[in-house]
């Protein structure tokens, strides 16, 4: 076992050499531009000074880290929640539509698992048609999925939550059939000789073998979640979302807020993964798993 | 009937064509199409073939002969059914759809039949596995087919597949470049930098304790984000060109290789590594000889995964700006036009590439993980 400083400090190590990096970045990425600026405008700065200002441009093309932060927390922190610049606010649309989105995806995963473990045609027939589905850039077909549902009368939340959906099913599909064929003989042939039916052998045996492969699968579906629905508000110009953050940052080359909507969804995603795996370290918990 | 065990897929199938019996005729009858008696006859065969089908599957022939019989019973009606219709999109009436639900009950129970064969033979065995899949696949375009051509459906909402065919048959060359442009330039550039990319620090990481316990947690947290936000950045620094596809794409690749590459170094067993000790095999020596190979499945998850998140990541970065050119760039402009059958055209030729990426990457595993229980089969 190591100690704990001495697992965080090269987390932090790294960190800080990825911010110092960035800060460099800034610089060079901006330089060509201030550089233009200044010599239209006739200014000679020191070099101070010129540094300074590649660091605060109203439109950089790389946002100095401190611009980004400024802009999350504004837009966090200091706007009404139901302000539609909030990022609560957008978080808040991506959320719910990644939210149903996964509901779908892992009942669906969960559904064809079961399939899949108890019909042997199932099993000959849909698994290469499961590993093929994602082979299908979904992502790509977003659009027309969003297009379309919008043509007969369904918008908002269940088109994204739909690609979500699809997005999410694989990974809980593929873990839940390895997780209800994770008994061993042994412990199915003790079932055989208390000559348990199948739904008991089901209940007992396999659902409960399957619990630690469900949450790690879950962890996996509800960051692909996260994507489909974000990616599911690019297509139409979505008015509300992470997504369309991005897109209108694209359009008015606003990279601040670019990058302000990137660290909204990796907050939204690094939440959502942290309660997954809370929530799983805690079902194992009340199952009697030791720790390992 | 004493030797008749009828399976119930083929009792249902059998129910299900008496039932279509009193629901005739098939289609809308149509004075300019075809004379009242054709469409009968045509529709009797159909409910005749699902009859025959049943009896002879639950007689006491051999499962070849049955799977035969099961085979041209389900596609003969499938093809009757379709023809009856004809191009008169949306006349069929409930008997249509009762009889595609029998026709695709025969075909169930023909793929239950065929999983249920064992062959001596290898190469016979293989083709199995390979024909009951296929055997899906083919049903999926066919209920499709004929759901869509039997009830209407605008074809704005949903093609057949037979139209989407015939598209892509159509525009080859507009198919081509877009490949061209999407997978040659932009996903195959940036899924070898980024491949090699995350190799390399994984390399490092391996080397040097430090560089791993700080790039590890990172590594991990990042997989989790929704990385293919980075798209319209990319856009904006590398210009409208396949580059800033590329460098998506790298970006993507870059952290699942690493993880995993990571993860495999540490696959080698200390028995085996204490040996190398005992050789007084220098680092290197080890890594090439055990611990490189000890890694190459998880190496080579990581390239199964990276081969459809490049997909992704680059058709995703041509929905934020393009040259006139690109598979990205073909949806989101035909989907604005309308044009569903070319993008439907434009997804099955992703599918396809991204099948057949997935595919290459799995045949290299094969060749180079040879020894791995899961390849060997024990």
């Amino acid at each position: 076992m190591t100690s704990l400083p001495a697992r965080i400090l090269p987390v932090f190590a790294i960190l800080a050499a990825i911010v110092a990096i960035w800060y460099v970045g800034t610089y060079a990425l901006n330089a060509p531009f201030q550089r233009d600026l200044d010599r239209r405008a006739g200014e000679t700065p020191t070099t101070w000074e010129f540094i300074v200002r590649t660091m605060t441009q109203p439109k950089p093309t790389l946002p100095a880290p401190h611009q980004v932060v400024a802009n999350v927390y504004e837009n966090t922190f200091l706007r009404k929640p139901t302000s539609n610049r909030s990022l609560v606010y957008h978080s808040w649309v991506t959320l719910s539509a990644t939210l149903l989105g996964f509901a779908f995806g892992t009942a669906l995963g969960i559904l064809i698992a079961v399939g899949i473990v108890h019909v042997t045609t199932l099993d000959r027939s849909l698994m290469p048609w499961i590993i093929a589905s994602q082979t299908i850039p979904i992502l790509a077909i977003a659009p027309m999925i969003i297009v379309v549902l919008a043509a007969v009368g369904i918008t908002g939340l269940i088109p994204k939550a739909l690609i979500s959906t699809y997005l999410s099913f694989f990974p809980v599909a593929v873990g839940m059939v390895k997780g209800l064929r994770s008994p061993e003989a042994m412990h199915l042939d003790l079932m055989r000789t208390y000559h348990a039916s199948r739904a008991q052998t089901f209940w007992k045996l396999r659902v409960p073998a399957s619990v630690p492969f469900l949450f790690a699968s879950m962890k996996v579906a509800i960051a692909a979640s996260l994507v489909g629905a974000i990616v599911g508000e690019l297509p139409t110009g979505a008015v509300a979302g992470i997504g369309s953050r991005l897109l209108t940052g694209s359009y008015y080359s606003q990279t601040i807020d670019i990058f302000a909507a990137l660290v909204a969804g990796s907050m939204v995603a690094i939440l959502l993964v942290s309660v997954v795996g809370l929530a799983g370290r805690l079902t194992e918990k009340a199952m009697g798993a030791r720790p390992a | 009937m004493s030797g008749l065990r009828v399976s119930w897929q083929g009792a249902l199938a059998s129910c299900l064509a008496l039932v279509a019996a009193f629901l005739l005729p098939i289609a809308s009858p149509d004075a300019a199409f075809a004379a009242h008696g054709v469409s009968m006859f045509v529709a009797f065969m159909a409910i005749g073939l699902v009859w025959i089908a049943a009896i002879v599957d639950g007689s006491r022939v051999g499962p070849a002969a049955r799977a035969a019989v099961l085979f041209l019973a389900a596609h003969g009606m499938v093809w009757l059914l379709l023809s009856e219709i004809g191009d008169r999109n949306g006349v069929a009436r409930s008997s249509f759809f009762v009889l595609l639900a029998a026709a695709w009950l025969l075909a169930w129970r023909l793929a239950t039949v065929l999983s249920s064969i064992r062959f001596a033979g290898r190469t016979a065995d293989t083709m199995m596995r390979l024909l009951v899949p296929a055997l899906f696949g083919a049903w999926i375009l066919i209920i499709w087919e004929a759901v869509v051509r039997g009830a209407g459906i605008p074809f704005i909402l949903l093609p057949p597949p037979s139209a989407i065919g015939a598209r892509i048959a159509g525009s080859v060359p507009i198919l081509a470049a877009d490949v061209y442009q999407t997978i040659f330039k932009a996903v195959l550039t940036g899924y070898v930098l980024g491949c090699a990319a995350g190799f390399v620090v994984a390399i490092l990481a391996d080397r040097f304790l430090f560089l791993r316990r700080g790039l590890m947690p990172i590594g991990n947290m990042v997989s989790a984000l929704p990385i293919i936000g980075v798209a319209p950045i990319m856009v904006m620094w590398f210009g409208f060109d396949w580059q800033s596809k590329a460098a998506v794409v790298v970006i993507m690749t870059f952290f699942p290789m690493l993880v995993n590459t990571v993860a495999g170094l540490a696959a080698s067993g200390h028995m085996e590594r204490d040996l190398m000790r005992t050789y007084a095999s220098s680092y290197s020596q080890t890594l090439t000889k055990l611990r490189l190979p000890a890694a190459a499945p998880f190496i080579f998850n990581a390239l199964k995964i990276n081969s459809t998140l490049a997909l992704i990541g680059a058709i995703v970065a041509e929905f934020f700006g393009t040259p006139i050119v690109g598979m990205g760039f073909r949806i989101s402009t035909e989907i604005g036009r309308m044009n569903v059958d070319m993008v439907w055209a434009e997804i099955a030729v992703a599918a396809l590439a991204g099948s057949v990426f997935y595919g290459v990457v799995a045949l290299l595993e094969r060749a180079v993980t040879f020894w791995h229980p899961s390849i060997r089969g024990g």
